[in-house]
Formats: structure tokens, C-alpha cells, sequence
């Protein structure tokens, strides 16, 4: 029996506990070879087991070209559609509620402002943050939501027009249609004429025009060739998609070579119509979120 | 003692090897009575009684609030606790309750030792009262050892069959309660007898019952042993002045009988009280010796203690040859010097200072916890934009949040801008230029605030705004603070 009184002989840990070491030393350090307890062993057995188990029942070896597709048939991807399917169906008194009222009344219910708020938010970030950005901001060419220039109308209803249907979008034919003509590769305009018409443009918002520009000679070949779409003092017109251009907010641009580009290239943006990919409730919501961000009309 | 002579792992050894797991001695703990007993009867009860009866508690938080005193209300992300009432953002009280335990464990450590192992732990409970029905239906420590060792009959099978149904049914109940802290009581108690309870409701359960089971009535003291990090952590963190239940080997060695003791007490020679009757190995739950000092099995729990005590008193000598004290002293007196206790040390005074601030702050936290808060997140994307006229806006997230449990109706501003126009989407009504927000009880709502005001291209720094909201009611204010920021100002 070993006496606490008497100071051991050898405090090595062997020699303490009786167990063997692993042979393992650092710094005199030495590392005990214990055994491991029972229930340690049959649980990692089991775990052995449960992994032979999940082999046959799941999807698990990769094979050349494919790959075991396991007893219980599971998939990741009827997983998921049986997923977004429960969600939908958790959503669905909301949705119905939100396909079966007016827009407008959408924004005067607190309840149902922050559902399509918060529906439109998701839905953005995943259809339509890649042109228009993750807040809405646009980028050169594609139009900045947030502010309250509209080239095919800001109610909340334009906007869900132009979310079902596009912009310029070829297989909906009730897309927002409207193109520019290339007025200066299509040699409608030479370049001088293109410089003269773009330092009127800028005029027309108050912008600074170069020196000894002829803004009466552009005012003459913008009435000849803009004010049709763009009318007489440039405050566009949304029917055809001609954006305003006696405002602050430019598309592409408030300096000069922007607008002659514009001008000599023609043409519009595109957006797809949503209407074949989202559902009616989705739409709405977005065009709720949209016409939320601050600029609707 | 014998030397076991040290052997190294060597893999090309031909010897055979070391079995591949170590069979778990069975432990007999023996029944007990004394002080430590009672004050560890007296703690399985109460502890146990706040446990399976604190869910039934009921507080009135009027109309709009549930009425269970102490509730964890996942789906409603709200936490109950009497008079208090915690939202998923004030979860930092948690954070502070748990710094809170982890320091009154360190200081419990520094003054006794494993009080919480011995007296506290769930696992020391509960393995507690699993043993005690094991006696109750088995019969003390000798009864089952010979049971166990003797033929599987009729009769064993059905006693032992008797323990374990009761030992389920104590895990069952266990589960049972922990799942009524996360609903009302009364309420699931009738659902899940009826089987209306929810799924999560029964696995929880389900899995409680059989930890309990398995971890009181099965793993005892492996779980203190092998799978609990506090006895690491512990042996860390206590000093030499730390009470510890300890054999003060001064009186107890030399080792012997009590007629040895008599005839060379009687002739003035040097003799240990300790008469090696094992008495104190017989109770302990974890089945360490104590005289070999303080090891990771033992959990001090003190029944030693008391089966000592009931030792020395049947054999007419001192009680307490185990008991609270250190190894300082045994030394001390080895050499003649009186007892040292040193409560009033750096690491108490350390612990308690930490438990002192954090508790005073989370209690200054409670005191002055508003019951409105509004929180203005600034849109990131884009920061500022460009109206058609020139004219800049930002846009601000606004939430309010209304803790109470009644409906209140703020009235809204946002100062630190001349001519600055606020728009709020979805806001109330507005009179006379102010604008109203009605906030549910309990609840919170978010607004988008639009404020636009001319560009000024000469303003270098953004405008601080300050988004204030006034309780109709009592005319309490929240004051939140954002900037209003512009081209020039945005770098």
C-alpha cells in the first residue's frame, strides 16, 4: 500500500498509474497508452455500421459517368422541389391575398406592404439585381430605380407592365416597344450635326455646352429629328419609352460624348419579360418593392 | 504497492497486445447517512422540485402576453422570465447569465472544490435519485453485489425489470418537463396525452428520456470520468488553498486494526486512526479511494465523509478523519503549525469583482431597458440618390420596436436638417405635419424614410440626423442616429 506520508521513489507515470506508455516523450513528458472505454468502441462500431447502411439507402460512390444511386431513391433536387413546394404552400394565404388585391391598396395595408415589400426584396436580388444591382441603383444603361425618372412610367402599375412584358422584348408582343433610330450610322445626321443636336440636348437640361456651339441650328435639327419622341422642350414621353431630357438624371451619361453616342447608335436597353417565369404574386410584390424603393410615382 | 513495470507501445512487437477497450468495473455504491447525506437530500429535492414544478408557475402580463412564468417561446422569438422579458436581440443577457455561471463555478472551485460535481451537477443528481430507487427495489450495496454475482432467476430478472421500468419513467417525466418550459404548461400537458403534441415536442422528449437513462442510470460516473471536460478544467484552476474533501493522512497513517491501535496507543507509541475498513471506498458513487488524495473520479460529494464520521464514532475516536480541509494544513500540522483558511484570496476576490460588474450590469441593463427603441439602418446600396430635379435622397430602414404588451401609437420626426422632406412608406396618417406610427403590442415594425433636400456641393461632411419617435401615451422618447449623406460627401 503506498504511504502519503513517504515521498514516492519514482514519479515517472508508469510507474504512477500502472498503465503503459506509448513510448511518446516530450520534454519527460510521457504519453499513457490507456485503453479505450467500452461504450467508445461500440459507438464508433456503430458508426461503422450506420455508414455501411447509408451506402446502400444513399446516393454515395462516384462512379465514371454516374453514380450509386442509392435503395431509398433520395435526390437532393426532389428534396429541394418538395421544399420550395411546403414553403409555397406556408406563403399561400398571403399570396392569394396579395393576387387578389389592388396595388395600390397592397401599400395601404401595413400587413400585407411588408409581405410584398419583403417577397419583392427576395425576389430582386435574384431576377433582377444583375442588371439593376443588389439596391436597385442601376448601372450606365440600365435605369437606376430608386430615382423618380421613369422611361415607362413610374406608377405601380407601369411597373408591373414592365415586369410582365419586357423592354423591347421579342417574344411578348405586348412588350414596352419604342426604338431610337442610329441617326448617325444610318446617316441620317453627319457628325457635326450629331455635335450640334447633342450640345442643344445638354442645353436643355442646363448643362454646360462648348463654346461657340449653334444652339439655334440644333434647336432646328432637334425639332426635325427628336421632338417627335422626345417633345418640343424634351420632357420625353413614357408611351413610347423616350426618356426626359430636361431632367438631372442621364442613362448613360451627362457629357457630351455620351449623348452623341446615344444619338449616333440609337436604339434601347432591353429588359425579358417575367411574366413566363414568375407567378402573378411574385410579380406583384416586386412591382410593390420597386415602386416602394422612393421613386414611385 | 506493487511496481508494474513500464511497458512501450511497439508495433512489430509479437507480444499480445492490450485489449482494445477497458470493461467498466461495476460500482456498488452503499447507502449512507449524515450530514453530507442530508444536505445532498436536501438539494436533490429542491433542485428537482424547481425543475418539475417552475413550468406550472404562472404570471399575469396581461391580454396580449402569455401567462407562464418562466417561458422560452421559439416561434415568437420572446424568452419570459417572471417580470422580465427578453428579445432575440437581447440575447447578450444570456451571454451574461453564462459568464455568470462560469465564474460562481470558478469561485465555488476556489473556496471548496467540486461543490457543483458533488452537490449541483444535473448528472450528480440525477444519478442520485436513480441509485437511490435501485436500493429502494435491489437492496443496499451487499444485497446486489451477491445478486450479481449469483444466477439470472425469475426473481432477478423482475427486480431488475422492476428498476429499469422506474428509471424510465423518471427519464420520461424528465423529458417531459423540459419541453414544458418551451409552451404553455397546462396547455401541452393535455396535447401530449392526448397525442396533440407536436413532433418536436415528442423527440425531445424521446431524446431526453434517453439521456437521462443512459447518462443516470447506465454511464454514472463514466460521464464524469470520460466524457465531462470540467474535472480538466477544474484540476487547472484550484490552488492549495482550495477546500477539498481530503484523508488527513497526519491522523489516519499508519494504517491498522483497532486492537493493534489499542495495545500500541497503550504503550505511547505513534498510531493512525485510518483502520483501513474500506467503509469510505463502499460509498463513494464514483468508486475512487479518497486516501489516495484528490483524483478525477472523485466529485466530492462527502458521503466519504460521513461513513467515516460513522466510523470513528463506533470506535470511540475524533470524527472528521475525512473532511473540507488542504493539504497546506496537513503539512502544517505534520510540523506543529496551527490551520491556515485563506477564503480571502486574488482569485476570490477576482471572481466575485467579475461577478459583482457583469451582474450589475446586466441589472442597470434591466433598470433602464426602454420599452421603445428605434434602429435606423442607412440603404448601403445606393448610399444617395439623384432626383430628376437635382434634388438628392437618401433612404433609411427604420424599426420600431414596441415592447410592451398594449398597442402604442409614436409620433415621428427627423431633426438636424433645415427643409429637409421626410417621407415615410407606409406610415399611419400625418396631422398638422407630423407624422403617426401605430406598433402592435409586442411587436415591431420597419418603415422605409425617404429624406430629401437639395445638393448642396458645398457640404463636406454628411448631415448627422437624428430620428426621434415619441410614445403618444406617456411621452417617452427613442432617439436614433444616421447621416445624410451626398455626392460630395460619399468617399
Amino acid at each position: 500500500m503506498e504511504q502519503k506520508t513517504s515521498a514516492p521513489a519514482d514519479t515517472s507515470a508508469p510507474v504512477q498509474t500502472g498503465v503503459g506508455t506509448t513510448g511518446h516523450i516530450w520534454d519527460g513528458i510521457e504519453e499513457l497508452n490507456n485503453p479505450l472505454p467500452r461504450w467508445w468502441l461500440w459507438t464508433f462500431y456503430a458508426c461503422i455500421i450506420w455508414a455501411v447502411g447509408y451506402w446502400f439507402f444513399y446516393p454515395a460512390i462516384p462512379l465514371v459517368s454516374s453514380y450509386t444511386k442509392g435503395l431509398l431513391g433520395w435526390q437532393s433536387r426532389t428534396q429541394i422541389e418538395l421544399d420550395m413546394a411546403e414553403l409555397k404552400a406556408m406563403r399561400s394565404g398571403m399570396t392569394t391575398k396579395i393576387e387578389a388585391t389592388e396595388l395600390a391598396d397592397i401599400e395601404k395595408s401595413p400587413e400585407l406592404l411588408s409581405f410584398a415589400r419583403a417577397q419583392g426584396s427576395a425576389a430582386f436580388a435574384v431576377n433582377c439585381a444583375p442588371c439593376h444591382g443588389a439596391g436597385a441603383q442601376g448601372f450606365k444603361g440600365y435605369p437606376n430605380l430608386n430615382d423618380d425618372d421613369w422611361i415607362w412610367g413610374g406608377k405601380a402599375e407601369d411597373i408591373l407592365t414592365t415586369i410582365k412584358h419586357g423592354v423591347r422584348w421579342e417574344q411578348d408582343s405586348d412588350s414596352r416597344s419604342g426604338v431610337m433610330p442610329s441617326f448617325g450610322r444610318d446617316g441620317i445626321l453627319n457628325r457635326k450635326e450629331i455635335g450640334t443636336v447633342a450640345d442643344y440636348v445638354l442645353s436643355l437640361s442646363g448643362l454646360p455646352v462648348d463654346k461657340g456651339s449653334d444652339l439655334a441650328a440644333g434647336k432646328a435639327l432637334y425639332a426635325a429629328n427628336c421632338a417627335a419622341c422626345h417633345g418640343d422642350t424634351g420632357k420625353g414621353n413614357q408611351e413610347l419609352g423616350a426618356p426626359n431630357l430636361s431632367d438631372k438624371v442621364w442613362l448613360y451619361g451627362s457629357d457630351k460624348a455620351a449623348v452623341m453616342e446615344r444619338i449616333t447608335i440609337g436604339g434601347g436597353g432591353v429588359m425579358p419579360a417575367w411574366s413566363n417565369r414568375l407567378d402573378a404574386a411574385t410579380m406583384k410584390s416586386l412591382a410593390v418593392y420597386v415602386h416602394t424603393l422612393g421613386g414611385g410615382k | 504497492m506493487s511496481v508494474p513495470t513500464s511497458t512501450s507501445f511497439d508495433p512489430h512487437s509479437d507480444e499480445p497486445d492490450l485489449p482494445l477497450y477497458e470493461a467498466r468495473k461495476q460500482i456498488y455504491p452503499q447507502s449512507v447517512t449524515g450530514t453530507y447525506r442530508r444536505i445532498k437530500w436536501i438539494i436533490l429535492a429542491v433542485t428537482l422540485g424547481i425543475y418539475y414544478i417552475l413550468p406550472f408557475i404562472r404570471w399575469d402580463r396581461g391580454p396580449n402576453a402569455p401567462n407562464q412564468a418562466v417561458l422560452i417561446d421559439m416561434p415568437h422569438r420572446r424568452a419570459y422570465f417572471f417580470f422580465i422579458e427578453i428579445w432575440p436581440q437581447e440575447v447578450y443577457y444570456l451571454t451574461g447569465l453564462l459568464i455568470l455561471a462560469a465564474m460562481a463555478l470558478f469561485l465555488m472551485n476556489a473556496l471548496a472544490g467540486r461543490i457543483w460535481c458533488g452537490y449541483l451537477c444535473p448528472q450528480t443528481v440525477w444519478t442520485d435519485l436513480f441509485m437511490a430507487v435501485e436500493r429502494l427495489i435491489e437492496g443496499d450495496r451487499r444485497e446486489r453485489m451477491q445478486r450479481d454475482a449469483g444466477p439470472f432467476t425469475v426473481e432477478v430478472f423482475a427486480l431488475k425489470l422492476l428498476k429499469h421500468t422506474f428509471w424510465l419513467l423518471i427519464a420520461w417525466w424528465t423529458g417531459g418537463a423540459w419541453v414544458l418550459y418551451f409552451d404553455d404548461a397546462p396547455t401541452l400537458v393535455m396535447q401530449l396525452l392526448t397525442f396533440q403534441g407536436s413532433a418536436t415536442a415528442y423527440i425531445s422528449i424521446f431524446v431526453l428520456t434517453f439521456t437521462t437513462y443512459t447518462f443516470a442510470g447506465l454511464m454514472r460516473e463514466q460521464i464524469c470520468l470520460y466524457a465531462c471536460p470540467w474535472p480538466r478544467i477544474q484540476a487547472a484552476l484550484t490552488d492549495e488553498h482550495a477546500l477539498n474533501v481530503t484523508y488527513r493522512y497526519d491522523r489516519g497513517e499508519q494504517r491498522m486494526s483497532v486492537k493493534k491501535a489499542a495495545v500500541l496507543r497503550a504503550a505511547g507509541e505513534p498510531v493512525g486512526d485510518c483502520i483501513d475498513c474500506q467503509q469510505c471506498v463502499a460509498v463513494c458513487p464514483t468508486g475512487v479511494d479518497i486516501r489516495n488524495g484528490p483524483t478525477l473520479g472523485c466529485i466530492q460529494c462527502g458521503l466519504c465523509i460521513d461513513a467515516c464520521d460513522d466510523v470513528m464514532t463506533k470506535i470511540h475516536r475524533p470524527t472528521r478523519l475525512i473532511a473540507y480541509d488542504t493539504d497546506v494544513n496537513i503539512k502544517r500540522r505534520q510540523s506543529g503549525l496551527p490551520n491556515i483558511f485563506k477564503p480571502f484570496r486574488a482569485r476570490t476576490f477576482l471572481y466575485a469583482f467579475v461577478i459583482s460588474v457583469v451582474g450589475g450590469m446586466m441589472v442597470y441593463q434591466l433598470v433602464t431597458r426602454a420599452p421603445s427603441t428605434i434602429t435606423v439602418i442607412h440603404d448601403r446600396n445606393p448610399v444617395y440618390v439623384k432626383l430628376s430635379d437635382g434634388r438628392i435622397r437618401n433612404a433609411y430602414s427604420v424599426r420600431i420596436a414596441n415592447m410592451l404588451n398594449d398597442p402604442r401609437t409614436y409620433s415621428f420626426k427627423v431633426l438636424g436638417m433645415d427643409k429637409a422632406q421626410v417621407d415615410i412608406i407606409g406610415a399611419e396618417h400625418a396631422s398638422q405635419g407630423e407624422l403617426f406610427i401605430e406598433v402592435g403590442p409586442d411587436q415591431t415594425r420597419e418603415l422605409r424614410v425617404l429624406v430629401t433636400h437639395d445638393n448642396d456641393d458645398k457640404r463636406e461632411a454628411p448631415v448627422a440626423l437624428y430620428f426621434e419617435i415619441r410614445d403618444e401615451l406617456d411621452g417617452r422618447l427613442a432617439v436614433g442616429k444616421d447621416f445624410f449623406r451626398t455626392p460630395n460627401t460619399v468617399h
